[in-house]
């Protein structure tokens, strides 16, 4: 995946929380195979509402997408996450993640940034004053410089930093320890019936 | 210092311990694959010119697009068909077991792995889908995993992880009459918040749930990423190994076995990062007004209005919900008329919850204005439903009789509301549009389902005259 280390950008502010992946792509669209082209149906019901203004020419070049709560609750569709990348989003800060989501998002390259509530308003609110303020996310220093100037810093797994810092795949990473692998297989896997027996019947 | 019953599952399952910060690598001892988060990890793997580990350790199963209906004659839609044949031609090109749309155990991933004997007691077990916290009744640690996780345990048989904070939710006392797990769980997500659970393995404990029967306990585990949690759990006890014994997918040595996860519980001396506790006693039958699980009720109550809120953020979801929902606020939930009974899904579709609905439907009609449907977990649910004569009480009632699968839990098939329709549903998910865009979904328990379609409208189900079942 490609790595993430330092990004600046505009906000895309979507001032809502328990934002549930139904909402971020609707089931419809999970029926294709491919992995890419996902990006044109984000947010799809929500696109005829008068509220909704993430695809107004003023954000729709942002690359940070700002939100509440809970983002991103609900399934473990990893299309949600396909779908924000293939738009454009490269992070998301919010208050809270689900924790699948985060961890999907993780696995791309899609950087999840948890502020504290009172520093996402403020996000919010700069996005709709003025549409060209940036932020400037530092993934090695884990700050977020506000477009005010301050720096604010935020907490992430170091293990999931280094993989995403460097764009390691997790699956080669893994089987840089195939031996470790085998020998839990040899030594203490429970034996059990398994699924082979399936294949009979 | 005791260990709780997940410390001393992670434990077991390290094939590396977590060290220099990177996170702890686990052994996953079942992978259950479904046709929708598969294709994208299958193709992974063949670009990449690996092999699937341990083909031993996955089964597969069709469930989110097949048709419930005349499926002899195939899957009409064109991208359902597709990806239903792609995970055929992935399970033969890389040696899985597969339950496809003509096999007689075919059916949810989350109801036939139980039904199977698969999910056991100790084992880890994960899923490209968020439900498979269902298998956690069994003493197991289950979660959900995302398609790029998929492709890794196909690939290794094993994921890192990071190691959660332990949560002990106790639901303590005797479940009033018409109250079932379901409600249990409802009342608990209202209690603790969508968000309650978030970054925390969860116990089930308490007298409520060591009351409850395999399938109770299911619906409770199932259920709880929706408030949060990464996985949720019960200790295994005489009612597991019962359910257990005899199942295709039993251990040989089943005696050995059980001895093996006696020791499984949590020791009396463990501590919890958090504990929680509810009063079973305090609930009565729950439904969801709202366009997310914790916007829940008791049926005796009112529509909550937005006024009653005080944090603005709150006020606001809820103003946008009720909007939703074609509610005003205020209005009493038993007053609310529906047009769409939805009986089935991974929470609420194995034979109990077939029972349970049928002993309210028995002799009664459903309401003129309503269609109702119900949808068996899987084909053998469906079958034993059948040799039980439950499909009669259903038909002659006026339900329609289907296949097993997802269904109208996500509509990603023909069972789909229309804008604007209301429905009693006995899934697990009411956002919005997830039945249908611009449906209107009402979480129940299946009695109570069952009672709003004789009804015409949500009703308390303890008003009928029938005998109340548990589930
Ligand atoms: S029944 Fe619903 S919740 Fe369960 S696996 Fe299917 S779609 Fe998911």
């Amino acid at each position: 995946m490609e790595p993430f280390t330092v990004h600046t950008s505009r906000l895309a502010p979507l001032d809502r929380h328990d934002v549930d992946t139904d909402q971020i792509i609707p089931k419809q669209f999970l029926k294709r195979i491919e992995r890419t082209g996902f990006g044109e149906f984000l947010f799809w019901d929500w696109r005829e509402e008068d509220d909704y203004h993430l695809h107004h020419p003023r954000f729709r070049d942002a690359e940070v997408l700002v939100t509440g709560r809970n983002f991103g609750c609900g399934s473990s569709r990893e299309h949600a996450p396909w779908s924000l990348q293939d738009h454009g989003y490269r992070a998301i800060v919010a208050v809270s993640f689900a924790d699948i989501f985060r961890n999907n998002c993780t696995k791309i390259g899609l950087l999840p940034v948890e502020l504290p509530e009172s520093e996402v308003r403020a996000l919010i609110d700069f996005a709709h004053e003025d549409h060209m303020a940036q932020v400037h996310i530092d993934l090695p220093e884990q700050v977020v410089h506000m477009p005010d100037g301050r720096r604010v810093g935020f907490d992430i797994d170091p293990g999931v930093k280094q993989r995403l810092v460097n764009g390691w795949d997790d699956v080669s990473l893994t089987l840089n320890d195939e031996a470790l692998i085998e020998r839990y297989e040899n030594e203490r896997e429970i034996a059990g019936a398994g699924t082979a027996w399936l294949h009979d019947r | 210092m005791g260990k709780t019953m997940f410390r001393k599952l992670w434990d077991a399952h390290e094939v590396r311990p977590a060290e220099d910060g990177q996170p702890a690598l686990l052994f996953i001892d079942l992978h259950l694959v479904q046709e929708v988060t598969s294709t994208q990890a299958f193709d992974g793997l063949r670009l990449a010119g690996r092999t699937v580990r341990r083909p031993d350790r996955t089964v597969a199963t069709v469930d989110h697009n097949v048709p419930t209906i005349g499926r002899e004659n195939g899957i009409s839609d064109e991208l359902s068909a597709k990806q239903v044949e792609a995970l055929e031609r992935n399970a033969e090109e890389f040696g899985i077991p597969l339950f496809s749309i003509r096999s007689r155990r075919q059916g949810i991933v989350h109801v036939i792995g139980p039904e199977l004997g698969l999910t056991q007691p100790g084992m880890t077990i994960v899923c490209g889908d968020s439900h498979t916290s269902t298998h956690g009744a069994f003493g197991a640690l289950a979660f959900g995993i995302g398609t790029s996780e998929v492709e890794h345990v196909l690939a290794t048989q094993t994921l890192p992880q990071t190691l959660p904070r332990t949560l002990r939710v106790s639901i303590e006392g005797e479940r009033p009459v018409g109250v079932t797990a379901k409600d249990l769980i409802l009342g608990t997500i209202g209690q603790l918040g969508v968000g309650g659970g978030v970054g925390y393995a969860i116990e089930f404990a308490g007298s409520a749930i060591r009351d409850l029967s395999m399938e109770g306990r299911m619906t409770v585990c199932n259920m709880t990423i929706e408030g949060g949690g990464r996985a949720g759990m019960i200790a295994p006890d005489d009612t597991t190994f019962d359910y257990i014994e005899g199942r295709p997918g039993a251990p040989d040595d089943f005696e050995a076995a059980v001895e093996r996860w006696r020791s499984l519980p949590s020791d009396d001396d463990a501590e919890f990062d958090r504990e929680e506790t509810v009063d079973a006693t305090a609930l009565a039958p729950q439904v969801t007004w709202g366009t997310n699980p914790g916007m829940v009720a008791p049926i005796t109550d009112r529509v909550p209005d937005p006024e009653d809120y005080d944090d603005p953020g709150d006020r606001e979801s809820v103003r946008r919900a009720l909007d939703y929902m074609g509610l005003q606020g205020g209005e009493a939930i038993e007053d609310i008329a529906i047009d769409t009974v939805f009986l089935g899904s991974c929470t609420n579709a194995r034979i109990e919850d077939l029972r349970a609905a049928a002993s309210i439907v028995a002799g009664r009609s459903v309401a003129p204005s309503v269609r109702a449907m119900v949808v068996p977990g899987s084909m053998q649910v469906k079958a034993r439903a059948e040799e039980e004569g439950l499909d009669e009480v259903f038909r002659r009632a006026g339900f329609e009789w289907r296949d097993a699968g997802c269904s109208m839990c996500l509509a990603m098939n023909d069972d789909v509301l229309q804008p604007g329709e209301r429905c009693a549903s006995t899934s697990n998910r009411n956002f919005e549009g997830r039945q249908g865009k611009g449906g209107r979904t009402h979480l129940v328990s299946p009695p109570m389902a069952a009672a709003a379609a004789i009804a015409g409208h949500l009703v308390d189900v303890r008003s009928f005259d029938a005998d109340l079942v548990g589930a």
